[in-house]
């Protein structure tokens, strides 16, 4: 090897910065290239920012930017802009009559109504009725899959229980409905409780003490036909369960209807007329009546 | 370069180097934090945003307590499907009186930001005692103990004090009537309901779980149902410079 070919030291190249601790030095190497120009170009990059974007705040507001652009602004935009996009079919959905056989004449709107109601029903109801609309069994939410309404199954139906709600303070329309707490007011003894119990059991085809369900029959027909009809089929105006059938809302177990005629029951759904566009109601009803049960 | 020679003045002095560091870290402080004091438009002045009634404050102390927002945010951004999910987009104005705000970062559940009104008092209180039975799918913990615990108001009047020491404007009115405005929460017909309607209005005055005596349980879910119900939005104009 000739002397030639060896490599220079790395400090006769770029020298050292002068430091020297216990006689250790350190090289003055140059800022690597790449490194150098990105930072060149975030300074400018941050200042060109500034200019076309709010950036700087004064007393009363931020510097707005030449692009004048605002958050605000764009989510404003980007709502409009799917509004318009549906502005036709909306328009019709608030219009039509709330008939399923009108709406499902009209395929692209019915299918609007359905996915969009299907939407709202997982952001809004399947909280409580479930993601299958399966209600929550034996807790006070009904399923909405089954034929088995309370304030009935019609589309119209349907609706005007999504707007208004049920039994809560917040809207005037909406449905509303109590039982008497027949225990807690005294309206019946514990007697006579389980004599009506009995009864209930008799007449929704179960298991029951025959002596205790025929004295029932009478405490039925007096306290309770008004609302649940003398043959406890219910009534729908009033949202009082059919208690013939099988179905129950909160059970139709002895202790369970016992607690129901003792203290009584009082679901609330909230309204939705605020919460919800007419056309988003609409479109949940609609979903809602296509899940199996409506009438 | 003679400034350079000037600093290895700086290099070669630990303690000078810790007084110029610090004066150089506080000149972004004042720059970034300063402003913020003076600005008219940090946070928009919005109708309806109250200071908390001393129940909803006991509610959003057992909130914080729990960690729910850990799993819970309270911020709407503004996004269209973040809009369209949980209703209008949060503004500043919403959370001025949180000390620390409870905006969160991560959503493991549902943000909470406008959860108030949304459901009924009933399913707020099946859901703590037992989130599976109402939502097959959640994950989220059990919370029924709440019910049993009573909550003793006797320093409930400190608690708004400390508040107003951080800048909530309670007014002497509000702390000296803080535990009867606290026992009227839960009964509309009291005759504190009135006072205390006065004082935060649009508080929402039942009695939050069916059950006697004022528990944790009430407290929360009376947090619950205020959460994001106090602005009306039907009314609200955005301030132009925003």
């Amino acid at each position: 090897m000739s002397t030639s070919d060896k490599k220079p030291l790395p400090e006769d190249v770029v020298g050292t910065t002068g430091h020297s601790w216990d006689g250790i030095e350190e090289l003055n190497n140059p800022l690597p290239r790449w490194w150098l120009w990105s930072f060149y170009a975030c300074i400018a990059f941050a200042v060109i920012y500034a200019v076309l974007y709010p950036a700087v705040p004064l007393k009363s507001g931020a510097t707005p930017g030449l692009l004048g652009h605002s958050t605000r602004a764009e989510v404003a935009r980007e709502i409009e802009r799917f509004q318009e996009a549906n502005a036709d079919l909306v328009a019709r959905l608030i219009e039509v009559e709330l008939d399923p056989e009108v709406i499902r004449a009209d395929a692209d709107l019915y299918n609007y109504a359905v996915q969009g109601g299907a939407a709202v029903f997982r952001t809004y109801c399947a909280q409580c009725h479930g993601s299958g609309a399966a209600g929550v069994q034996a807790a006070g939410y009904p399923s909405l899959l089954d034929d088995d309404w309370l304030w009935g199954g019609a589309l119209e139906d349907i609706y005007t229980t999504v707007t208004h709600g049920i039994r809560n303070e917040d809207d005037p329309d909406a449905r509303w409905s109590q039982m008497p707490a027949f225990g807690v007011d005294e309206l019946l003894t514990n007697d006579e409780i389980a004599q009506v119990v009995q009864y209930v059991r008799k007449i929704s085809g179960q298991e029951h003490d025959a002596a205790l369900a025929s004295d029932g029959e009478e405490v039925f027909l007096y306290n309770c036909a008004s609302c649940h009809m003398d043959d406890g089929t219910g009534d729908r105006y009033q949202g009082a369960p059919n208690l013939t059938d099988a179905i129950w809302l909160y059970g139709g177990s002895v202790e369970t209807l016992t607690e129901t005629v003792y203290y009584a029951r009082f679901g609330i759904m909230p309204s939705h007329r605020e919460r919800l566009s007419e056309a988003d109601r609409r479109a949940v009803a609609t979903y809602v009546h296509q899940l199996g049960g409506g009438e | 370069m003679a400034i350079l020679e000037k600093h290895k003045i700086l290099e070669k002095n630990a303690s000078l180097l810790l007084v110029f560091s610090f004066l150089v870290v506080t000149v972004g402080g004042l720059v970034e934090i300063a402003p913020l004091f003076y600005l008219e438009n940090t946070i928009e002045e919005v109708e309806g945003v109250r200071p908390y009634s001393p129940m909803e404050l006991e509610g959003r102390d057992i909130y914080v307590r729990e960690g729910c927002y850990v799993c819970h945010s309270q911020m709407i951004r503004p996004m269209r499907d973040e809009v369209e999910r949980y209703g209008h987009y949060s503004l500043a104005a919403e959370s001025m009186y949180d000390h620390p705000f409870q905006w969160g970062s991560k959503r493991t559940g549902p943000d909470l930001a406008r959860v108030g009104g949304r459901y009924s008092d009933d399913w707020h209180v099946q859901h703590l005692r037992d989130p599976q039975a109402m939502v097959p799918e959640s994950i989220m913990p059990k919370y029924g103990f709440l019910e049993n615990r009573m909550i003793d108001p006797t320093h409930i009047a400190d608690k708004l004090r400390v508040h107003r020491m951080v800048g909530v404007p309670y007014t002497d009115e509000m702390i000296e009537n803080a535990v009867a405005d606290f026992n009227a929460q839960i009964d509309p017909f009291s005759d504190g309901a009135d006072g205390l309607l006065e004082r935060y209005p649009g508080a929402q005055v039942r009695n939050f779980d069916g059950k006697p005596g004022i528990s944790e349980m009430d407290a929360l879910v009376a947090y619950l149902q205020m959460l994001g119900t106090l602005v009306d939005f039907s009314t609200f104009e955005p301030h132009a410079s925003r």
